[in-house]
């Protein structure tokens, strides 16, 4: 069984925009998963549609072996969701405004309520402010206080749809922590985000997504294994080494003022290094590099972070 | 039983709610001034020069009939508005804070939240009304002599028995203002600013209103959805109207139905988006 499993999951909006197409989500069990993305790229429709506020216009979903949505009241309440933002009654304490959520949920037990919220507050680090009017928390607190309320029942699953969204790097980093520490408590953990240094961090798989389609997925090793590894010599002969490189038969050399590169292959870097010093090559240094993750979603996402679809 | 403790808690919401304390406090204090008013107007127990309300001259004679007055007179618009705000702001609140989303999944369920929104809302119209029937009653008792009630048939009954009618009287109104929740919840579905469902709701009132008093018109009048608001003076009679009673509960279920129903199919089939 997956956490969360989709089959040529679709959404059309009614103006005719293609939001989502044909995607085919697969996330393990155990895993913390980070559903990359540019802003606009289908990211959060695909979240909805995974808890059943929207319905698709094709495909399938399931949660935790569950379809969707028809499954929505029997599997919901196993799954803990921070979508789109924070949202509360402004004049409710933030304490009531979980109370308020807790009441609706007909499998929680009324006994435990009080306990449960206490405890969620207290995992967030919002108990002292328990009894504050929601419009008087910060917007940290407030980012919080929704990932509370996805913490008020032991989870099998968590959807955070980009909880660090507005945060200053202190709370990015708390936000962050609260993650991890989740995840080790064995929840399978579906976080959502436009940044990638965000879920480099803290993710073991990875869903890519650009304008509504599924353009990676995988584990962050696999993910890394996609980039070619290139060799680059720093050297004041650029052309001539280039010319080894490429009589070598590395992929795609070139030169630049000082440096000389090319894709290293299944060559190995012992024996590049020596046919340059035998050629007469003055290496001054000489590196095997991978492109960072960042390069690598670049390259996938096209061209930035805030390309629409 | 988990049903109960969402209601429970929804209903809390709605009542400790400043705004929706406020709505009820002047539904209290309106029977006050009416009752006030009248008691300076002083009408003479003959009522020779009656002012054409039917309730007025029977007023003098007993302060039971504070309560009719004051029923028909806030029927017109405060009662209206009251259970409009709270009816129009039940789905569409949600959906503007964006506390839906969180609602569902939850999961609420999208049934059974429209269900508890539509209790609170049948709670709250039932709660107002009766508050407009109990100030008036005490304040008639207060202003007016009071004793046996002389029916509008000319009839007099014991005073226990014209409390009876008036239970029936403000259940009946109660109904009405139901029927009229059910509307306004259904508009609430549509949208996500719950001041627009609240103005839709009190146009359709207004203008159910309007046409219901268009002599041309009369032949819709039995169809719009006020027509049958004042029909609870058939209580007041003897024998007792029944048919027209039953005509007026008749049409508020099948309004409660139709947009109960409406409501339901929106809500459930609908992508939420806020």
């Amino acid at each position: 069984m997956t956490a969360i499993s989709t089959s040529g999951l679709t959404k059309r909006f009614r103006g005719g925009q293609l939001a989502v197409d044909h995607i085919d989500l697969a996330v393990p069990l155990g895993s913390v998963y980070g559903f990359l993305g540019p802003n606009g790229s289908g990211k959060t429709t695909t979240i909805r549609m995974l808890l059943g506020l929207a319905y698709p216009t094709s495909g399938s979903a399931s949660l935790l072996g569950m379809p969707m949505p028809d499954g929505a009241t029997r599997v919901l309440h196993r799954v803990g969701s921070l979508v789109e933002g924070p949202a509360f009654y402004p004049f409710l304490t933030g304490a009531d405004n979980l109370a308020r959520y807790d009441a609706a949920d007909r499998t929680a037990d009324p006994a435990t309520a009080r306990a449960r919220i206490t405890e969620a507050l207290d995992r967030v680090g919002l108990l002292a402010a328990a009894k504050k009017r929601y419009r008087h928390y910060s917007l940290g607190m407030k980012q919080r206080l929704a990932i509370a309320a996805g913490l008020l029942r032991p989870r099998e699953l968590i959807i955070l749809d980009e909880p660090t969204n507005g945060l200053d790097p202190q709370g990015t980093r708390e936000v962050r922590a609260l993650i991890r520490q989740i995840a080790a408590d064995g929840t399978t953990v579906f976080v959502s985000s436009h940044l990638l240094a965000e879920v480099e961090q803290i993710c073991t798989h990875v869903g890519v997504m650009r304008t509504g389609r599924l353009v990676f997925q995988g584990s962050l090793a696999e993910l890394r294994r996609t980039g070619a590894a290139r060799v680059t010599v720093h050297t004041a002969d650029a052309e001539a080494a280039a010319k080894v490189l490429a009589a070598l038969d590395l992929a795609d050399p070139r030169a630049t003022a000082g440096e000389a590169s090319a894709v290293l292959g299944d060559a190995s870097p012992e024996q590049v290094c020596a046919e340059l010093v035998q050629a007469g090559v003055g290496v001054r240094g000489f590196a095997v590099t991978s492109p960072s993750l960042e390069d690598l979603f670049v390259g996938l996402t096209g061209e930035g972070f805030d390309v629409s679809g | 039983m988990s049903a109960g403790r969402f209601y429970a808690s929804e209903l809390r919401l709605v009542m400790l709610r400043r705004r929706n304390l406020l709505l009820l406090a002047v539904t209290a204090i309106f029977p006050l001034i009416i009752g006030i008013a009248l008691r300076l107007a002083a009408p003479h127990p003959e009522g020779g020069n009656g002012n054409g309300v039917a309730f007025f001259n029977q007023l003098a004679g007993n302060g039971v009939f504070l309560t009719f007055i004051a029923l028909s007179t806030l029927l017109v618009l405060v009662l209206p508005v009251v259970v409009a705000v709270v009816a129009g702001d039940s789905v569409a609140c949600e959906a503007g804070y964006g506390t839906l989303r969180y609602l569902l999944a939850v999961p609420a369920g999208r049934a059974r939240l429209l269900a508890v929104k539509y209790g609170v809302i049948v709670t709250y119209a039932l709660c107002a009304t009766f508050i407009v029937s109990a100030v008036a009653l005490a304040a008639g008792a207060v202003l007016f002599p009071v004793g046996p009630v002389t029916l509008l048939s000319g009839t007099t009954i014991s005073l226990a028995a014209g409390l009876l009618r008036l239970l029936f009287v403000t259940l009946y109104v109660a109904a009405a203002m139901a029927a009229l929740g059910a509307i306004g919840l259904a508009i609430s579905t549509l949208t996500e600013h719950a001041i627009g469902a609240i103005a839709a709701l009190m146009i359709l009132v207004v203008t159910s209103e309007v046409v219901d008093n268009v002599p041309q018109l009369a032949v819709v009048g039995p169809y719009l959805p006020t027509h049958w608001w004042l029909s609870f003076d058939s209580l007041l009679r003897v024998p007792v109207d029944t048919s027209t009673l039953l005509r007026g509960l008749l049409s508020f279920a099948v309004y409660a139905l139709l947009f109960g129903s409406f409501a339901w199919a929106r809500f459930t089939s609908a992508d939420v988006t806020s």
